[in-house]
């Protein structure tokens, strides 16, 4: 055996450990999930289940109570959807907007604010609760998803601004000079010029966004109402409820669907992530 | 349809207080219709900053800029019917050619029938039909400065800006695309300004230029007057490759006959009575002669085909002579020099101006 294959043996030696390491919960969660109450109690945490059941899921997703509640994940796991996809996308577009603006509209103070922006970044979100819960109370707008709403786009924009400033000072200033002078404005040159350029840190963006507003636990049990909690609370609670037995596979299905959306998202633009993360320069 | 150009009076200044940088002072040239002016300079002249003043990227501190007659300073780029082609080609890159150069004509709410049309002759005339489908990232570097010029010919505008539009060419394509830069010039009409450093460039295709350096316009005219003529030692110096060459001494005049004295030499050459004088002289102006009370070793022998530069030291410094291809000399000789007196320019050494 030569160095080379040694080297690349180890190499792929620890890669395997690493990957077992993160695969491994998820393997539990879905054998458990996939068990019935016999099973669990025998206490084998990896072994495979003798016979298929299914029955956990169905109640995780529209059966299991929460206190009186028994309607399982599924309220929780729309409200997620009908929070995180209108913030997902105007914290991108957000973003998309105040970067183009900063990187090729610069006005008196623009660095100043980018830098003031950075530190939206860099900020503990536990600081702003209470501002926020009394801003919402002001606005009428507390325990209401489209309260959620805002606070995500608030919460996201200085991260999505960065993103899409960054990526925008690549693009050549002459570009935005030709369409100047070609007769395009402001708008015109966003949507013609430097928006068919910007899929691949969109995609970034877009994923990045989904991920944090859709696992967000912070803002979703401080700011939601009895009718607005997203799946991440609605699952914790669940989980938590003491008044009957112990069902593991019925909380671990419920984990796996409340984790679902944002595997699903990678594994479709995931691609675009690597990509995005890695392009350079924009080549005329 | 050629305009005419006014600049006056246009000052830039960059920060303010003590750090305010004057990049452009009082800058006034005026650009007859169908003119092809030369912005030619070394790099930080304020060159650029005066082209994207004309073409409203940029705004002045102070004075007036006016196309066919009319003041367009706080006028939209847009709006002042302008092309411009960029030293980068500016292309957008998702659009197609054919895209690219309807761009504008689209903007201008163009309709369509129209607009294919345009572009199509335009592709006609710069030979780049079989390249409309294409996106700029697919074509070679000659390839995008045409679609660069389709785009801006596309638009028909009253006057054509040009930043250093060959500088990303190598030299054979650049020799090409100058040539045809002036033939679109002689067909279009249309008055145009052109940026550049080289001094080749600016000789060749302009039918005046503009030699700037640290802000100020140091001479303008056309380029047979910037050439014969300079104004003062760094327009001297900056056109004309080999440079020309620079000798100081004083005049000295013994009755009818004046003489200008060096280190190590002197020439009876009629030249203006002053004390501190600088002799400028093209290499094509000076001869190797057997006989001379000026002479100096031979350093480099430069053959470019056509000609034979041949650099000598003397006292007085390095002289570049332009001679035959085939001229007998060789590294080492001693040679004596002779000057064209009908083409000696002489320069003021404290003002560094031409005295004429």
């Amino acid at each position: 055996m030569t160095v080379k294959q040694l080297s690349r043996t180890l190499l792929y030696l620890v890669l395997a450990l690493a990957a077992l390491f993160f695969v491994a919960p998820l393997y539990v969660m879905l054998v458990t999930s996939l068990k019935d109450a016999e099973q669990i109690r025998q206490g084998n945490l990896l072994s495979l289940p003798t016979s298929i059941n299914l029955e956990s899921w169905g109640m995780a997703w529209s059966g299991a109570c929460t206190g009186v509640d028994c309607r399982g994940l599924q309220p929780y796991f729309w409200n997620s959807v009908r929070m995180a996809v209108p913030a997902v996308l105007l914290s991108t577009a957000w973003g998309a907007v105040n970067g183009y603006v900063l990187s090729h509209w610069k006005f008196r103070g623009s660095e100043l604010l980018f830098g003031l922006l950075l530190f939206g970044v860099f900020m503990p979100f536990q600081v702003v609760l209470l501002p926020m819960s009394q801003v919402l109370g002001a606005l009428g707008l507390s325990s209401s998803i489209v309260g959620l709403v805002i606070v995500h786009c608030l919460a996201g924009v200085a991260g999505t601004t960065l993103f899409f400033r960054n990526y925008y000072t690549a693009i050549p200033k002459e570009l935005i000079s030709a369409a100047r002078l070609d007769g395009a404005g402001f708008w015109r040159i966003f949507w013609r010029i430097v928006l068919p350029l910007s899929t691949p840190i969109l995609m970034v963006t877009l994923i990045w966004q989904f991920t944090n507003i859709w696992n967000d636990f912070l803002f979703g049990v401080s700011f939601s109402g009895a009718d607005s909690k997203p799946v991440t609370v609605g699952l914790n609670n669940m989980a938590n409820t003491s008044s009957s037995v112990k069902s593991y596979n019925v909380d671990m299905a419920a984990a796996v669907i409340a984790a679902l959306p944002t595997m699903l998202v990678y594994v479709l633009a995931g691609q675009y992530f690597v990509k995005g993360l890695t392009a350079g320069a924009v080549k005329g | 349809m050629a305009a005419s150009l006014g600049i006056a009076g246009i000052r830039k200044v960059f920060g303010k207080g003590t750090h305010a940088v004057e990049v452009l002072q009082r800058i006034d040239i005026d650009v007859a219709p169908g003119e092809f002016l030369i912005l030619v300079g070394p790099s930080g002249c304020g060159k650029s900053t005066l082209l994207n003043i004309i073409a409203g990227l940029e705004d002045p501190s102070e004075g007036q800029v006016r196309i066919a007659g009319k003041d367009v300073i706080g006028v939209a780029p847009a709006q002042r019917d302008i092309a411009m082609v960029f030293q980068s080609y500016a292309l957008y890159p998702t659009m197609s050619v054919a895209e690219n150069m309807g761009f504008a004509l689209e903007m201008r709410k163009v309709p369509k029938a129209a607009r294919v049309q345009r572009v199509a002759e335009v592709a006609a005339m710069l030979q780049i039909q079989h390249l409309l489908d294409r996106r700029p990232s697919q074509l070679s570097g000659g390839q995008r400065q045409r679609v660069a010029m389709g785009r801006a010919l596309a638009r028909d505008p009253q006057l054509f800006l040009f930043d250093e539009p060959l500088s990303n060419l190598d030299a054979k394509l650049r020799v090409e695309m100058r040539a045809e830069i002036k033939r679109l010039h002689q067909f279009s009409g249309i008055t145009s300004v052109y940026v550049t450093h080289d001094q080749i460039e600016a000789m060749t295709l302009g039918s005046r230029i503009a030699v700037m350096k640290g802000g100020i316009l140091q001479q303008i005219g056309t380029p047979e007057v910037i050439y014969s003529q300079p104004a003062n030692l760094f327009v001297a110096g900056f056109i004309g490759s080999p440079t020309m060459n620079f000798i100081a001494g004083h005049a000295h005049s013994t009755g009818d006959t004046a003489s200008f004295f060096f280190d190590g030499g002197s020439l009876p050459l009629p030249c203006p009575a002053s004390q501190a004088l600088i002799l400028g002289v093209r290499p094509e102006h000076v001869q190797l002669v057997a006989e001379s009370a000026w002479s100096g070793q031979v350093t480099l022998v430069e053959p470019t085909g056509a000609d034979t530069f041949v650099r000598i030291q003397t006292t007085a410094g390095t002289v570049t002579v332009r001679t035959q291809p085939g001229t007998p000399v060789r590294v080492g000789d001693t040679t004596g020099l002779a000057v064209n007196a009908a083409h000696a320019v002489w320069f003021d050494t404290a003002s560094e101006r031409r005295i004429p």
